[in-house]
């Protein structure tokens, strides 16, 4: 054996079992190397069962609430200031790209107060920009890099609550990340493998877990209407009216009004948990942390035989009559069973998401449909293969064994590199890896046509192989390159889907090179090697 | 064994019946595309909802239809996928806001129309690990711990998932499974009801989302073929580069307008079918070009229309073999790869037939006329007319 075919021998061996240990491992038992397979070779959610969600962080709601917040320490510092205006409001918007338009509007500022005003944002409020808007009219916009750093947290606080929310549900396989590459992005994707009841997740996602406890200032009544017109058609300052939560059994709609500002909300928490009250029910209990346990003990000591209300992401969970001081400690009643009971009370634990969510996707495989497709592309895969294998043989006989290993091992290289580089297979994949079987069938036959060609001619059998490779690989690469070439603007731009199939196809190409030139030549050097060959079986 | 030694088909003479099918191929494509108002996108590039049921009984699709009718704004489509029977119900939706909505509208009429169970009970056809594991506890929790419940409930939802497909039919067909106690299987009874069919599997995707989707895969794919060009031409000539993309570009028109013809949905996964068969079609006409640009200087005496005729020629064995095996893989995956990848396959295989001819009978043909072209240009132009053609020829 020479010493350049040994070096080849040797190279194309340590590239084999790389990739075999890339693959299983080192197992010692049929057990360890299942296991070593189904760790090393991700299947994507949709081979193997599983649900995915796109959220959308309504970002505009944590714009509004900032605006709202602002609007009411505003009106403080200017009572404090002196200045007078008429009106002071923000407009409204609703989709996720207007976050920023958002704006106060202070009218009629007398004009000798223009100055103080200015002083008074600049001083207090320096996130908003003061724009005179006419006659004693400002509006406030809120400034573009706080608005950049607005949408970022928000986003940031949402993954991070949602993870806390996804983990106590003992989900440890699931992951949460903020989708695509832009920062600006405001979705979220989140994928959970092997979950096939995603009902109960979205609804424990979705919850913004917005609690308040509030005084009660009147009510019930049977409709909005009706408490609008008890009060003379205007709500007391300071008040709103919100709707009870409707459960079985019960009359009908209720509507309270409510103070606007809660005295307790979900920051003052500072644990939840499912518990029985006396009857069996089941309901949430918690405590309050040091500061709001005071502040709540005030409220009730000095709001004995009034109603308080609680209620959750503006809607009233319960309305009851307080009947000593409480403290530290309280309890949400009405809830239902005990799985509600524990999602509300993780919900609540893990803390407010800062805007509300919109399910912009949704994919949810069932496992028995995930076991059906595996089964059906294994079984479709092994028939289209075995015929490929078959007419290969058939066709190029001796020369067709070349050609099925080289398929073999391109097979092997590419799983390898899915193992290696942690990318998971999913259908596209698959769809990638069909057309890196075709392409590298089409190099074998390219390069066995070739050596045919060149046998016609006249050639001997060493120099018609010789010829044929080298003249079959320009083919070959600049077919290679081609495709490459389109696959790297599939992965800058593509889907997530069209990424997948771009990834597996680039991989399978670059092992087809080495495989069909490298691999398959090297096969007839090996063999033919200080020998007289006269004769090919091609 | 070899099935083409030395071919000698004259190709390019007998283009025009080729072309002339391309040609209305093409327009049956695109006319029916016209009168559809476009392709027939999926729930991933328009949005709305696609629930896979599998009913333990013959259930019609009116039957679903007519449960659903009048509850969800939209269209409601139900279909029956014809290998594995399974019935998939689509609406559509316009607005995000009411997506997780349909989703549950969807369900419960299910669930009210042909589940006939308590509705305080557990459905187990639907139920996942958890929720099995959660009714087991509040049963057994005193004589088992928490990893026999987990445990037995593991091996409930695998055992319908796996061996029943999906479906359990009664209870009591857990007795005896591996790892489920009867005092499991008795305790589940109390707690849980199997409903006469199985939710499998559920896509939705908001209409902003759909949208990205589509303008995303466009983007991508056009991208591609304008790398592609740029390639080629630079390793050929550019007239070989935009000769390759017109060809691929051609079998992805009449690709999509078969799909339109046949009523079949563009989907994500038709999208990659559609990039695979671009890849394919393009390897096709690289080996074409590939031989001619190596017998050019070879041949240089010849016509360069004999040269093209050549060329396809010498390189026939290899486009039927490997077209013929490719084509061979893409049937099997089109009678045997199942359900979610019919519209794949289904693509492959048309992009395959036409993908092979399209590098002989439109690929080549655009080279030769662009040649016979720039010939006839030469001696009609009077002298001085052109001088910067004129001097670029001689240059040449």
């Amino acid at each position: 054996m020479t010493s350049t075919i040994r070096n080849k021998a040797i190279f194309i061996l340590a590239v084999v079992l790389i990739c075999i240990y890339g693959i299983i491992g080192l197992p010692k038992s049929k057990d360890e190397l299942v296991k070593n397979w189904n760790e090393n070779i991700k299947l994507g959610l949709d081979l193997k069962g599983g649900s995915q969600l796109v959220l959308e962080v309504q970002v505009q709601d944590a714009f509004k609430a900032e605006a709202d917040q602002t609007i009411e320490r505003l009106k403080a510092a200017l009572q404090k200031e002196l200045i007078a205006y008429v009106a002071m409001d923000r407009n409204d918007p609703n989709k996720i790209e207007d976050a920023e338009k958002i704006e106060i509007t202070i009218k009629g500022v007398a004009s000798d107060k223009t100055s103080a005003l200015r002083d008074v944002i600049s001083a207090q409020f320096a996130a908003w920009n003061l724009n005179a808007a006419g006659s004693g009219d400002y509006r406030l916009t809120y400034k573009p890099t706080e608005a950049q750093a607005m949408r970022r947290d928000t986003v940031e606080r949402s993954i991070r609550t949602i993870e806390t929310r996804i983990n106590g549900l003992g989900l440890t396989e699931a992951t949460v990340q903020q989708r695509g590459g832009a920062q600006d992005e405001s979705s979220i994707l989140v994928q959970m493998p092997g979950v096939d009841d995603p009902d109960r997740v979205k609804d424990l996602l979705r919850t913004a877990a917005m609690l308040e406890i509030t005084s009660v200032s009147g009510g019930p009544f049977a409709t909005r209407e009706a408490g609008l017109t008890q009060n003379g058609g205007v709500l007391p300052l300071g008040t709103r009216l919100v709707k009870e939560r409707v459960t079985p059994g019960q009359p009908g709609e209720q509507w309270w009004l409510l103070g606007r500002n809660a005295v307790v909300t979900g920051r003052d928490l500072r644990s939840a948990r499912p518990a029985q009250d006396e009857f069996g029910k089941w309901e949430v209990a918690f405590n309050l942390s040091q500061d709001a346990a005071k502040r709540f003990g005030r409220f009730t000591e000095s709001n004995i035989n009034n109603k308080l209300a609680v209620v959750l992401d503006n809607q009233i969970f319960s309305v009851a009559t307080i009947q000593n001081k409480i403290e530290d400690s309280g309890r949400i009643t009405n809830i239902g069973d005990q799985t509600r009971a524990s999602d509300l009370s993780l919900t609540l634990t893990s803390g407010s998401l800062p805007a509300g969510i919109v399910y912009g996707e949704e994919r949810t495989v069932g496992p028995s449909l995930g076991a059906d497709s595996i089964r059906d592309g294994l079984l479709a895969g092994v028939i289209g293969v075995g015929a490929v294998v078959f007419v290969m043989l058939v066709y190029y006989k001796r020369s067709g064994v070349n050609a099925v290993l080289a398929l073999v091992l391109n097979a092997i290289i590419l799983l390898a590199a899915l193992s290696y580089f942690g990318a998971v297979l999913t259908l596209p994949g698959i769809a990638g890896f069909i057309l890196t079987i075709g392409m590298a069938v089409d190099s074998n036959v390219l390069i066995f046509e070739r050596v045919r060609e060149e046998l016609r001619h006249g050639k001997g059998v060493i120099a018609a192989i010789d010829a044929g490779f080298s003249k079959a690989f320009l083919t070959i690469i600049d077919t290679h390159v081609t495709t490459v070439v389109s696959c790297a603007f599939l992965f800058a731009f593509g889907t997530t889907a069209v990424k997948g199939f771009a990834i597996t196809l680039v991989i399978g190409l670059i092992a087809n090179v080495f495989t069909a030139v490298f691999v398959s030549r090297f096969i007839y050097q090996w063999e033919m090697e200080g020998k007289q060959v006269e004769t090919l079986s091609i | 064994m070899e099935i083409f030694k030395q071919t000698n088909f004259d190709f390019l003479g007998k283009k025009w019946p080729f072309i002339i099918a391309s040609l209305v191929l093409t327009a049956a494509g695109l006319g029916s595309l016209a009168m559809k108002g476009g392709p027939r996108y999926g729930i991933d590039f328009k949005g709305g909802t696609v629930t896979v049921v599998r009913f333990q009984k013959a259930v019609t699709e009116d039957q679903v239809r007519n449960s659903l009718s009048g509850k969800v704004p939209g269209e409601i489509v139900v279909q029956r996928d014809t290998t594995t029977s399974d019935l998939l119900i689509s609406t559509e939706l316009r607005d995000e806001r009411e997506l997780n909505a349909a989703r549950e509208i969807v369900l419960s009429s299910l669930k009210a129309t042909f589940g006939g169970g308590d509705v305080a009970k557990l459905d187990l056809s639907s139920a996942g690990q958890g929720a099995v594991a959660d009714r087991l506890r509040s049963q057994m929790g005193a004589s088992m711990n928490e990893d026999q419940i987990q445990e037995t409930a593991k091996a409930i939802v695998t055992f319908r998932d796996t061996q029943k497909g999906g479906l359990l039919g009664t209870i009591d067909a857990l007795n005896g499974v591996n790892g489920v106690s009867a005092q499991a299987v008795e305790a589940l009874k109390k707690e849980a009801y199997v409903a006469p069919y199985q939710v499998r599997g559920f896509d939705l995707v908001g209409p902003k989302v759909g949208q990205e989707l589509r303008s995303q895969a466009m983007t991508a794919t056009l991208l591609a073929l304008a790398g592609m060009l740029v390639y080629i031409a630079f390793r050929f000539e550019f007239i070989y580069g935009l000769a390759a993309v017109i060809a691929v570009f051609h079998d992805t028109i009449i690709t999509i307008g078969l799909f339109s013809i046949v009523d079949k949905e563009i989907s994500l996964t038709v999208i990659a079918a559609l990039l695979t068969l671009v890849g394919f079609s393009m390897n096709d006409t690289i080996v074409v070009f590939d031989r001619i640009r190596e017998n050019l200087p070879a041949m240089r005496k010849e016509k360069f229309d004999t040269i093209v005729n050549a060329s396809i020629n010498q390189t026939l064995s290899r486009t039927i073999l490997t077209s013929g095996l490719t084509f061979l893989t893409a049937v099997a995956l089109w009678l045997f790869g199942g359900p979610v990848l019919n519209g794949f396959s289904f693509a492959l295989v048309v992009g395959i037939i036409v993908g092979t001819y399209s590098s002989i009978f439109i690929a080549s043909p655009i080279l030769i006329w662009w040649r016979d072209w720039m010939e006839k240009r030469k001696p009609n132009t009077p002298a001085g007319a052109a001088p910067a053609v004129a001097t670029a020829k001689t240059k040449r």
